[in-house]
This record gives C-alpha cells, sequence and structure tokens, in this order.
C-alpha cells in the first residue's frame, strides 16, 4: 500500500473545506415561534415584520448568509409550548429560534432551548427568570425584563413626591414581577405600598377592585394589563371617577397598541417603557418611515424587538463570517454587541437582557409622546443567574 | 369596610350578576331544554360586542334602536345555525356536541380575526348615559352601569313572563321536564328547538352588545365569560331560569367580596361556592333531581 498519509491528510482537508463552504451557502435555517393567532397574533406579526425589515435592509442576508425561516404558531399556549419548540429543534433542526410574546410559552422554550443548546432570542416576554434563574450563554433577549418598567415606574412615582400607593394586576408572572419592581422602586424612594390587589387571568371585573382603591385614598395608583384588560381597566378607572382624584401611573404596556380603544379616558397617563411612539432621533425616524414604507402599517415596540432580534443575530453572525457551527465565538459577539436600536444604543447585562433607558411617556391622542428619561441605562439586577 | 363602600360593593355585585344572568340564562334554556352542551355559547356574547361596535356609528344616540336591530340579527343568525349544524346534534352522543361546538368556537374566531382583525375595540356610550353620579369623595358611579342594571332587570323581567305566562312559555317548560312526552302530544318541536337556539343567542348577544361599552371589545373575550357561565348554570340546576337568576346574583357577590377581602385567592371563591352547592343540592338550587 503506498497511499501516503500525506496525501490522506489533504484529501481530509479538501473535504473538510468542502464541507464547511456548503454549509455556509446553505440558508440559515432561523425558527420563528410566534403567537399567529389569538390575543397576541398582532404582537406576533409585528415581531416577524421587525425582524424581516431588517433582514430585507441587509439584502435578504445576516451575516452573508441566505435566510430560510420555519414558522411555527405558539398560540400563547404554554401547555402546547414544549411540543411546539420540538418541532423546530428536533424536526426542522433550526440554528436559531426567534420567540416568543407569552411569558409561559418563552420559559418552556428556555427550558428546551437550555437542553438542547440551541441558540434562542427571546423578542418579546420580560419573565424575570428568561435572564435570571433560568439564563444561559445561548439565551438571549432583546426586549426587556418585567422588572425594568416597574422599577422605572416606582422611581418616578417617588420623585413625583407621592408617599403612599396601591398597585393593582393580574395575578400571573408578568403582573407580579412588574409590581415587584415597582414597589422596590418606589419604597427606594421613599415611598410605600399599601395595598396590592391582583385578580386572576384574565378576569376584567375591576369595579369591586376599583372601589376599594376609592375608599382607601392612596397618592398613586400602579397599574400593569395589557391588551383587551388594559382598555377596560382604563376605561372603568375613569368611569369611576378616579382619574381626576388619584394619579395612575403604568407599565407601558397599559397604554400600546390600546389607545385608540381607550379614547380620552387614557389622556394624559404617564407610563414607562423601553420605547415612545415620538423618539426623535434620525435612527428612529428612519427605521419608522423604512418599516411604514415596507407593510402601510405605524411601527411599534414590538416591531422594534424583532429587528433588534435581527439585529442581535446580525452582529453575531458576522464575527463568526456566517458559520454558525463557532458556536461560542457568536454567543460571545452576541453578548458583546452594541445594538444601534431605534430605541436608542444599547448593550447586553452579563444576564444577556438589554441595558437600555427606559422612557417616561404621556398618553396623548393616539401616541404615547417621549416625556423624559425616566432611567438611564437601566439593567435587570438578573437575580438567580449563575452566568459569569 | 365603612357602610357607603359596603353599598356601592353590593351594587357592584347586583350588576355584574345581572349581566351574567343574561348570559346564562340562554345558556341554560338550551342546555336544559335541547340538551346541547354549548361551548359556543360564549361565541355568541363576543358577537353582540362586536356587533355593538359595528352597529354603534351608524345608530349613534339611538342606543335602544340599536340594542332591538342588533338583538333581531343575532337572533336570526341563531336560527340560521340551528338549521345548519345544531338539528343534526340532537340525537348524538355529549362527545359530538363538544366536539362540534368547540369546533364552531375556532371558526367564529378566525372569522372575526378576518372580518374585524385583531386589534382591540372601545364602544362608546351614548351621550345621554355617560355621565356618573358622584358617591363619596373620591368615588362616583357611571350612569351606563345603572342603565345596564335596569336592562338587564327588564329583560330577566320580559323573559319571566314569556316562560311562565305564554303558550310558548308552556311548550319550553314542558319541553324541559319531558322531552318525549312534549313530542307525543304532537308539539312541533323542530320548531319549538329553532326559536328556543336562536332566542339563546338572542339573550347571549344581547349581553355582549350591553357590555360592550363598559368593556371593550377584543379577541377571544368569549373564553371567559363561557367558562363562568356554566359555574351559573350548573350552581342555578341545568334548564332553570329562576336557578340561573340566584345562582348568577350569589357569583356576583362571591366574586365581589372575594376580591376586596381575599385579593390572593379571589380565582378559586365562585369554584368553592360551586362545590358547596353541588356537595349539598347535586342537581343544583333549582334543578329538577
Amino acid at each position: 500500500m503506498s497511499f501516503a498519509p500525506k496525501h490522506a491528510a489533504l484529501a481530509w482537508a479538501t473535504l473538510a473545506a468542502v464541507g464547511t463552504a456548503s454549509a455556509q451557502t446553505a440558508p440559515l435555517k432561523v425558527g420563528l415561534m410566534l403567537p399567529f393567532t389569538g390575543t397576541y397574533a398582532a404582537l406576533g406579526d409585528n415581531i416577524e415584520k421587525g425582524f424581516k425589515l431588517l433582514v430585507q435592509e441587509q439584502g435578504g442576508k445576516l451575516g452573508g448568509r441566505e435566510i430560510q425561516y420555519f414558522r411555527v404558531d405558539d398560540e400563547s399556549d404554554p401547555s402546547k409550548a414544549t411540543d411546539n419548540v420540538g418541532k423546530l429543534i428536533k424536526r426542522d433542526q433550526v440554528d436559531v429560534i426567534i420567540g416568543t410574546v407569552h411569558s409561559g410559552v418563552a420559559l418552556a422554550m428556555a427550558r428546551a432551548a437550555k437542553e438542547s443548546n440551541t441558540l434562542l432570542i427571546v423578542p418579546n416576554a420580560g419573565a424575570d427568570a428568561i435572564t435570571g434563574a433560568q439564563c444561559a450563554p445561548n439565551i438571549f433577549r432583546s426586549s426587556f425584563s418585567n422588572w425594568q418598567p416597574g422599577y422605572a415606574a416606582g422611581v418616578v412615582a417617588a420623585q413625583k413626591g407621592y408617599k403612599k400607593a396601591m398597585t393593582i394586576t393580574w395575578n400571573y408572572a408578568a403582573g407580579s414581577e412588574t409590581v415587584k419592581g415597582f414597589i422596590e422602586g418606589f419604597e427606594k424612594g421613599g415611598g410605600k405600598s399599601i395595598k396590592d390587589l391582583s385578580l386572576p387571568f384574565p378576569n376584567v371585573e375591576f369595579q369591586a377592585l376599583l372601589t376599594e382603591i376609592a375608599a382607601q385614598k392612596p397618592d398613586v395608583v400602579f397599574a400593569f394589563f395589557a391588551g383587551g384588560g388594559a382598555v377596560k381597566f382604563v376605561k372603568d378607572y375613569d368611569a369611576a371617577g378616579l382619574k381626576k382624584s388619584v394619579p395612575l401611573v403604568a407599565s407601558g404596556f397599559l397604554t400600546d397598541g390600546t389607545l385608540e380603544a381607550q379614547g380620552a379616558s387614557a389622556e394624559g397617563i404617564l407610563s414607562t417603557l423601553h420605547y415612545a411612539d415620538n423618539i426623535d432621533t434620525p435612527r428612529n425616524n428612519a427605521f419608522r418611515k423604512r418599516f411604514a414604507l415596507a407593510y402601510k402599517a405605524n411601527a411599534d415596540v414590538y416591531a422594534v424587538q424583532g429587528y433588534d432580534a435581527a439585529q442581535m443575530l446580525g452582529a453575531g453572525l458576522a464575527a463568526v463570517k456566517g458559520d454558525v457551527k463557532q458556536r461560542e465565538a457568536l454567543q460571545t459577539a452576541m453578548a458583546k454587541a452594541r445594538i444601534d436600536s431605534p430605541r436608542g444604543a444599547f448593550s447586553l447585562s452579563p444576564q444577556h437582557n438589554p441595558v437600555q433607558d427606559i422612557f417616561l411617556r404621556e398618553a396623548k391622542g393616539k401616541n404615547n409622546e417621549f416625556r423624559s428619561v425616566a432611567v438611564k441605562a437601566l439593567a435587570d439586577p438578573g437575580r438567580g443567574c449563575k452566568l459569569p | 369596610m365603612d357602610l357607603p363602600t359596603f353599598a356601592v360593593q353590593c351594587l357592584n355585585a347586583v350588576q355584574y350578576g345581572l349581566l351574567l344572568f343574561l348570559v346564562a340564562s340562554g345558556l341554560t334554556l338550551i342546555f336544559g331544554i335541547m340538551g346541547v352542551i354549548n361551548l359556543a355559547h360564549g361565541s355568541f356574547y363576543m358577537l353582540g360586542a362586536y356587533l355593538a361596535f359595528t352597529l354603534a356609528p351608524a345608530f349613534g344616540q339611538n342606543f335602544i334602536l340599536m340594542l332591538v336591530v342588533g338583538t333581531l340579527l343575532a337572533a336570526l343568525f341563531g336560527y340560521l345555525l340551528e338549521w345548519a349544524f345544531f338539528s343534526y346534534l340532537y340525537q348524538r352522543d355529549h362527545l359530538q356536541q363538544v366536539l362540534m361546538t368547540w369546533a364552531l368556537i375556532l371558526v367564529f374566531e378566525e372569522l372575526r380575526s378576518m372580518l374585524v382583525g385583531n386589534d382591540v375595540h372601545g364602544v362608546q356610550a351614548p351621550d345621554w348615559l355617560s355621565g356618573s353620579i358622584q358617591l363619596g369623595s373620591l368615588m362616583s358611579y357611571p350612569v351606563y352601569r345603572l342603565f345596564a342594571s335596569a336592562a338587564c332587570i327588564v329583560i330577566g323581567l320580559a323573559l319571566w313572563a314569556v316562560v311562565n305566562r305564554t303558550r310558548l312559555g308552556m311548550m319550553i317548560r314542558a319541553g324541559a321536564s319531558n322531552r318525549d312526552m312534549v313530542r307525543g302530544l304532537g308539539i312541533h318541536i323542530t320548531a319549538l328547538y329553532r326559536i328556543v337556539f336562536a332566542g339563546g343567542v338572542a339573550l347571549a348577544a344581547l349581553a355582549g352588545m350591553i357590555a360592550a361599552p363598559m368593556s371593550s371589545v377584543y379577541p377571544g373575550m368569549g373564553g371567559h365569560v363561557l367558562i363562568i357561565c356554566f359555574v351559573v348554570v350548573v350552581i342555578g340546576g341545568i334548564g332553570s331560569i329562576s336557578g340561573a337568576l340566584i345562582a348568577a346574583l350569589l357569583v356576583g357577590f362571591v366574586d365581589t367580596f372575594g376580591k376586596v377581602f381575599f385579593a390572593e385567592l379571589s380565582g378559586i371563591g365562585v369554584y368553592l361556592l360551586m362545590a358547596v352547592v353541588l356537595v349539598w343540592r347535586p342537581q343544583g338550587l333549582k334543578g329538577a333531581a
């Protein structure tokens, strides 16, 4: 046998090179696990549009790779979450998963992503645990933690000189985590929450609790609701005559995407979030213009979160020239990236949650108008996370 | 809790209870008389709310006229629906009924999504009902809520009169207690069922229309109402209108005061009530044993 070892090595090297080359020219498999039906359908839709807008800006590619999408409707149903994410991981063998809106579903996704070491970018769900107790090197978030807007609202309420607060929310993860953030920020500023009201999700019979607020007479009320519940709460609060006597401070979701339905009842409500409708920066204006041009609709916070998820992925892919097999280098690059977001540039905390300015907004007409920066560069404490 | 606050809370409880009664009365009629488990009942409530959203701009201040027109449209819709789908269900077992009505929920949700979209909407109460009455120093009570309670009472009385004072009502009561005997007596049971079903749909839609200005109009709004209405129907006794009224008011009080006094446990109060009632009277408060 005169098969020289030198030649064998060369052959292997050639094979390997061909292998990587074909891996890089094959499209990148992106799994979009979002709510395409149900209560959160509009949110999932805008996240997808935001994501695809960035890809389109980059000439249909990220890190030099074409993109192939795999869509799964998660229906915002936590009981189906493990099955649904399994379809993307096992059946479609995607390179990265983008999802989702509902925190319960996102937590199940984070667990599956952690077990299978699949790259995951969460474009909305605010559950603290995703970048807290459940954190992992391959799990990222382009949106916010529930704690962030809550804490900022507490800081604002204390600065305004309120001493006695009451909180009201749905008794589920997003609600109680946001309220906890508020109480932390409010007590740091010298205030105190005298009573925390809650009702089961998605119950919308607020009248009994509004009567209780009127009986207790606090200086300020902090509320967290979203969607249909948010519309009803704001209208009931106004109809009960409380809006004139007890100011309402809220997490931004109380008045996001709901102002048209809330009408005059929402006028003047102060809320905190990582985005506002009229941030007057060239970056945001250009983004909103392009979004409106592409989809004939106005961009919102969800579109921004989808857009930034694509930016984060793009930053990671650029560092490894599109080779997703170099996962550690890709993840390190994503973790260190500075994202030039329409909301304002942000970097990630060690737990992979955006360190971002939280804005104070005021509801005016159909917009949540920027008033001031409530807290600058607010980082989620990332409690329970064991990442270095 | 001082006396004025207590009084307002009682008002809240009665108002919530009456609205529940309106939705549940239709469900108990359909369930009790036709023996159909209608999971799609919540969708009819949603249909009413979306009807109010669609019709309100056209009718402006003629709110009552809008309610009448909307109710008639809903009744017509119910009549057609019974003819097309539900009339095939009476001889089938409960599993097939559940499957079919569950499928209808999905169809209605998808239609809603295609026709009106997934956004949350509000419905403006007419000007003559949009004021409020000052109660105490901080609180005021919206006139519209009083109107809603009054409307529910009027509709409830009308329903009572129809069931207890008319020939149609007699047939309905007879049908609820012994279906086969009614058929044996030569009463046209198909027509009776169709009318009862149309009436049930109209009641749920009317409740949805009345609730729309107080609430908001949003995807999936029928789901929660459906569950609580089944609780009301089971507590009250299947097929009993007066039972549904008592049960709805009980649920209203338990829910309202549960939220105030036991905030953490408020979700289970209503179900605890149901469990207690069922242990005491398995057939429900007014159900036939």
